[in-house]
């Protein structure tokens, strides 16, 4: 890096770097720490390809740990970028997937799709898609009509469609009574236990273009939040920039729900709690929220499995435990 | 002398009710040019149109003798810089920062400004006077300084012409004069062609070159302060009585409502 080298990309290299290191550092914690034993040492050996900790603990990391991290890791990062574009586009700093009902729109889609007894690539992800993009559109009618987006109806009709969403699983829930319904259950509430390194892999595949596209528009969503008649001025075609941050989002959301259910407030804790420490700049938030909110899902996840005397309780527990009193802490703040 | 805006047979309807009609004027290359009338008259949606924010109707836009149209989204932000009214923002953004932001139509396809921006931003801050508000955050700052943060981005984006859309609302009488005068320097030491919105007739009748009185969508007069703020013109296009004398401060009509004598 000479002095040439712009500020912003200054930034954004340090402090990801950074975040990168404490990803990786969560990562092997989420691979050496479970109900199975085995040391640190043992763990790193068997990362580095040594059969230190015997061929079980081996099996155990890579078979049952590395996917699960894994799939934290990205889950973390899609709910957290979702969470970053939704407060941009609608110049609201508690704007969330969860909270909006986006992810409830997504769940109703992806149960249908359980029940009909789709595969879960790419039948659950599909119908996950259209629940969530129909939720989506509900809300901008609903919250619509306004000049700007007035934080109060927004989040109003964040709860009715949420309370909306709730209702139509539990009567799918209702109708359903074999051995599908524990899996529903269990889903709802956040699930990454039943996942392998395949499934993992097509969820990576899918977020990538869309953090990419993301990304590129970032700059463009510092300037939205001026508002679109400014950002327009400034020569951007906001009508284009709003729709596609809106599909790919809404397409994120409804990849990651598809694979591990309804998990909340990530969205909202971790884009808070960055902007905080680095700033709004979206051009270092969108790569931060990336890794940032992997590591933290990567800890809720491992927190999930080892906090319960018996067995394991969800991550989408641990998320809002401590997202929800965030959230009522910040709107508390906001109406000042 | 060229001219900087061109407007002809301008239309502007919302949900089948006109807001603009029939309207045709152009602001020259270089002039102070303000818009004044009553509440509704249309002021807000004439400038959006100009700043290619409300499209239009019917009617032909030219911005420097091109039709609006044929500019490139970029190329267009290059030449046109925008002030809104007041602008809220819940998120902690820096006066930099902000002010960066005006250089967004120069940028590359991420949107990373290098050194010469940056350079091009300070300097935008010094002549909008607020230097020392450089590293504060923009959502603890004060009425009047907000406005002025937004005018420094407006001049950081180096647009030719700059449209702004009554900047001095509810601002101290420090402020107004302030961003008046700021106004008034892009004015002369830069030639840039100022358009603005305006309530306050005395400041308008003080800085402007030329005034446009808009009522009902339709010009109700136009040209030098001296010509359009009269006391008949006036007392037809406010529905209230005032005085109308001399300003000790130079050759500008003074305008003075009197109270308790207004059509309601």
């Amino acid at each position: 890096m000479n002095s040439k080298t712009p500020v912003v990309i200054k930034r954004i290299l340090i402090i990801n770097s950074l975040l990168a290191l404490l990803l990786l550092g969560t990562m092997f914690l989420g691979l050496s720490m479970g109900s199975t034993g085995g040391s640190m040492g043992d763990v790193w050996r068997s990362l580095k390809g040594e059969e230190g900790g015997g061929a079980m603990l081996n099996d155990i990391i890579w078979k049952i740990r590395f996917p699960r991290v894994i799939l934290a890791a990205l889950v973390g990062a899609a709910l957290s970028v979702g969470g970053l574009v939704f407060q941009a586009l609608l110049r609201n700093p508690l704007a969330e997937p969860y909270i909006l009902g986006i992810s409830g729109g997504a769940a109703i889609g992806a149960i249908s799709g359980i029940l009909m007894g789709l595969a879960p690539f790419p039948g659950v992800s599909l119908s996950a898609f259209c629940g969530s993009t129909a939720t989506l559109v509900l809300i901008l009618i609903l919250s619509s009509g306004q000049a700007v987006m007035v934080k109060d109806a927004l989040l109003l009709s964040g709860v009715m469609v949420n309370a909306f969403c709730t209702a139509v699983i539990m009567f799918l829930i209702s109708m359903t009574q074999d051995s599908r319904l524990h899996t529903i259950m269990f889903w709802l509430m956040g699930d990454l236990s039943s996942v392998d390194l395949h499934q993992a892999g097509i969820l990576a595949l899918m977020l990538a273009p869309c953090f990419l596209v993301i990304f590129r528009l970032s700059n463009t969503m510092n300037l939205l939040l001026l508002g679109s008649d400014l950002a327009q001025t400034m020569g951007i075609n906001v009508k284009v920039v709003i729709l596609t941050l809106l599909v790919v989002t809404s397409f994120m959301v409804s990849a990651t729900v598809s694979h591990c259910g309804l998990i909340g407030f990530v969205g909202l804790v971790i884009p808070h709690l960055l902007r905080l420490i680095f700033g709004p700049d979206h051009r270092i938030l969108l790569p931060a929220c990336i890794l940032g909110g992997g590591a933290y899902m990567v800890i809720c996840d491992l927190l999930a499995r080892v906090l319960p005397a018996q067995g394991e309780m969800s991550a989408g527990v641990i998320t809002a435990m401590i997202g929800a009193p965030l959230f009522i802490i910040l709107l508390k703040r906001s109406g000042r | 002398m060229k001219t900087a805006i061109e407007i002809n047979a301008l239309h502007f309807s919302y949900r089948n009710t006109p807001i603009l009609r029939d309207l045709s004027f152009s602001v020259l290359a270089g002039e102070f040019f303000i818009v004044i009338g009553p509440n509704g008259s249309g002021k807000t949606t004439l400038m959006k149109v100009i700043a290619g924010i409300a499209g239009r109707t019917s009617g032909s836009v030219k911005i420097q003798g091109r039709k609006m149209g044929s500019y490139g989204r970029k190329a267009f932000a290059r030449k046109i810089a925008y002030v809104p009214q007041m602008t809220t923002l819940d998120f902690p953004f820096t006066v930099m920062e902000l002010v960066l932001m005006g250089r967004s139509p120069y940028l590359g396809i991420f949107g990373v400004e290098g050194r010469e921006d940056r350079e091009t931003a300070t300097r935008a801050l010094a002549f909008a006077g607020i230097e020392h508000l450089s590293h504060r955050r923009f959502n603890r700052l004060s009425g009047g300084e907000c406005q002025r943060v937004f005018i420094a981005r407006a001049i950081c984006q180096n647009p030719e012409i700059m449209l702004l859309d009554e900047p001095t609302a509810s601002l101290d009488m420090a402020h107004q004069v302030r961003i008046m005068d700021v106004m008034e320097r892009l004015k002369k030491e830069k030639g840039i062609t100022v358009m603005m919105v305006s309530h306050d007739l005395n400041l308008a009748a003080m800085y402007g070159d030329r005034l446009l009185l808009l009522k009902g969508g339709v010009v109700a007069r136009m040209g030098e302060p001296q010509a359009v703020l009269t006391a008949d013109v006036l007392k037809a296009a406010y529905g209230c009585d005032l005085l109308l004398d001399r300003n000790p401060m130079g050759p500008y009509p003074r305008v003075t409502p009197i109270p308790g004598r207004h059509r309601v």
